[in-house]
């Protein structure tokens, strides 16, 4: 089957060294995937290169066959949006803030937003729940709040793609869940693609369709959480101890993580 | 949606409140001056050209008048658009260096002599003196990755130092003559007498606000940094590029003119900003509106206070200003909302 985002070959960084070498993999429509790694294994690079902040040293990305780099801004933030940890939006409002997801549309001289800018801003507030803070600043709001308003701008660029860095970090449980319920809800009913970097291996695997874990710059290996998540390969990329179980409920892997002195007593006995 | 097509509403409204107050301003300047001249009987001295009062109006009071708007608006637009493209409440025509740069120029020509020659040679000094100083900025702080705004921040602070120690080395070694001619040109003054000077000024702030309101979007853009703003799918090194080469000329005409006068394009941006919010589409036009108003209303002072005699504008730009902006700002439950 032909994928949806395909990306061959390809390696980016910095000046002086590569960071990304060779990286290789696909993913269909309306899957969501979560990438994982240690630091410095290459995800955030690797966002940087899907979007074009860093160029191709070889390879190409494509999105449903066209060249993701041969793009003009324009165009690339019509068809891929981005969503940061951080969001310094500072002092305009969440509505101002969710509108600017219009300005990839604007004409070149257009100056005011139109009725449907006004109308998909409308919507995407009110799919993440953010509608009711409309008129609040967005550095007065908690980190959660200002996620799921990054994630309404990002929708409002009406995307065939969103990258989505770390949504959940920093978060208490009911936004986790909070959010990655929502991201789940727009991948499978509103057949987004999405591409999310997470720290969390419990909440990629409960969450996510397929999972890419990187190590040193390149990828370990992809496939469905299941797979992906075994302590073997866990063990060797994060080169920690963990034991793998399966969730009573959902069927997905769980990680459990043990600490030192646990594992010193456990060995003497 | 009602509360943004409200939100256009208030623009509306505040830029009309403040296009009133200019006209008051400029009413109160005109009336003003060592003769009175009652408002009720300005079409009646217009239509006397042969009048005093006519003469007064014309040659004096009118080109003083389009000089302060279109100096004010320069310095306060360039102000605004500096802050915007650096994402730094601090920044200002004073602070890259570049009213530095057009002083250091002007006290090289009266220095050597050279404003004898024509009453072009100050104006033209002070604007390549600009000039270069924008271009030694613009370039050092290119790197290869491309343009770093910090760097450029850093440069220009540092050009800034080193044109006015060479000004204070060019003081120091020049006849009291030159030295009262560069001190008071330094604290910066309106009178200026040739009329092409004043279109100059005029139409080069027109067109600065003009070409600036095309990247009113993308300095809004701006406003979430720079890779978020490329995100959006705005080509941000130009937009940067341009807007400071825009903001560069605008000062520099402005001081190559009036010479140095400061806080303008600090001070009233940040109180447009207070007042209305940091969308550009409203702000620059409220920036170079606010700017024209202050600098009308500062140089009425400026020539009434201690008539016959003048105070130099910048006194009074420093004073007011500063003041202004302290009781607003103390007084104001929330800090300087830059973005």
């Amino acid at each position: 089957m032909q994928s949806f985002v395909k990306i061959e070959h390809f390696s980016c960084g910095y000046p002086g060294h590569f960071v990304l070498d060779d990286v290789s993999f696909g993913i269909q429509k309306g899957d969501f995937v979560g990438i994982i790694g240690p630091n410095g294994s290459g995800k955030t690079t690797l966002f940087k290169g899907i979007s074009a902040e860093l160029s191709a040293l070889t390879g190409v990305v494509t999105l449903e066959g066209k060249n993701i780099h041969k793009m003009s801004l324009r165009q690339r933030a019509q068809n891929l949006a981005i969503v940061t940890q951080t969001i310094e939006a500072g002092a305009m409002t969440v509505e101002e803030y969710v509108l600017m997801g219009r300005m990839p549309y604007r004409k070149q001289f257009q100056f005011f937003e139109n009725e449907n800018d006004f109308a998909i801003a409308e919507k995407y507030m009110k799919l993440t729940g953010v509608d009711r803070l409309r008129n609040k600043y967005m550095n007065a709001l908690s980190g959660g709040e200002q996620q799921l308003a990054g994630i309404a701008r990002a929708l409002a660029q009406e995307p065939q793609l969103l990258l989505l860095d770390e949504p959940t970090s920093h978060l208490d449980i009911t936004h986790q869940v909070q959010i990655l319920n929502l991201i789940r809800r727009l991948s499978h009913d509103l057949k987004l693609t999405i591409l999310m970097i997470i720290h969390d291996l419990n909440l990629a695997g409960e969450y996510c369709d397929q999972l890419i874990m990187m190590q040193k710059g390149g990828v370990r290996k992809t496939g469905v959480p299941m797979d992906v998540l075994n302590y073997q390969d866990i063990e060797a990329v994060y080169d920690t101890v963990v034991i793998t179980r399966t969730n009573p409920v959902s069927g997905k892997p769980v990680v459990f993580l043990i600490s030192e002195d646990v594992m010193s007593t456990k060995k003497l006995s | 949606m009602a509360g943004i097509s409200t939100r256009y509403w208030k623009w509306i409204v505040f830029l009309a409140a403040l296009l009133l107050l200019l006209v008051v301003s400029v009413a109160i300047s005109l009336s003003s001056g060592e003769i009175d001249i009652t408002l009720s009987r300005l079409p009646q001295i217009l239509s006397q050209p042969d009048s005093m009062e006519f003469t007064i109006l014309t040659k004096i009071r009118i080109p003083r008048l389009i000089l302060a708007i279109a100096v004010g608006g320069a310095l306060s637009l360039s102000g605004a658009i500096l802050q915007g493209i650096y994402r730094n409440p601090l920044v200002e025509p004073y602070t890259l260096g570049i009213s530095g740069g057009a002083a250091l120029g002007i006290a090289i020509a009266i220095v050597f002599g050279l404003n004898s020659l024509s009453f072009l040679t100050l104006p033209v000094f002070g604007f390549l003196g600009a000039i270069i100083t924008l271009f030694l900025v613009y370039f050092l702080s290119i790197k290869r990755a491309g343009l770093s705004i910090n760097s450029m921040l850093l440069i220009g602070v540092m050009v800034s130092f080193i044109s006015s120690s060479a000004m204070m080395f060019l003081m120091s070694i020049s006849t009291t003559d030159n030295l009262q001619s560069i001190v008071f040109w330094v604290m910066g003054s309106l009178d200026e007498s040739n009329s092409m000077l004043i279109r100059i000024a005029l139409y080069s702030s027109l067109a600065g606000l003009i070409i600036t309101y095309f990247f009113a979007q993308p300095l809004n853009a701006l406003r979430l940094g720079n890779a978020k703003a490329k995100h959006l799918g705005i080509n941000t090194d130009v937009t940067v590029r341009l807007l400071f080469f825009v903001a560069s000329l605008l000062t520099g005409i402005a001081v190559s003119v009036a010479g140095v006068i400061g806080f303008v394009g600090l001070v009233i941006p940040h109180l447009v900003r207070l007042v209305i919010g940091n969308d550009y589409r409203v702000l620059l036009a409220g920036s170079f509106l606010g700017g024209a108003i202050f600098l009308v209303l500062s140089d009425t002072i400026a020539r009434t206070i201690i008539a016959p005699n003048e105070l130099p504008i910048g006194v009074i730009t420093g004073f007011a200003g500063g003041l202004v902006f302290i009781i607003v700002l103390s007084r104001s439950r929330s800090h300087v909302k830059l973005n």
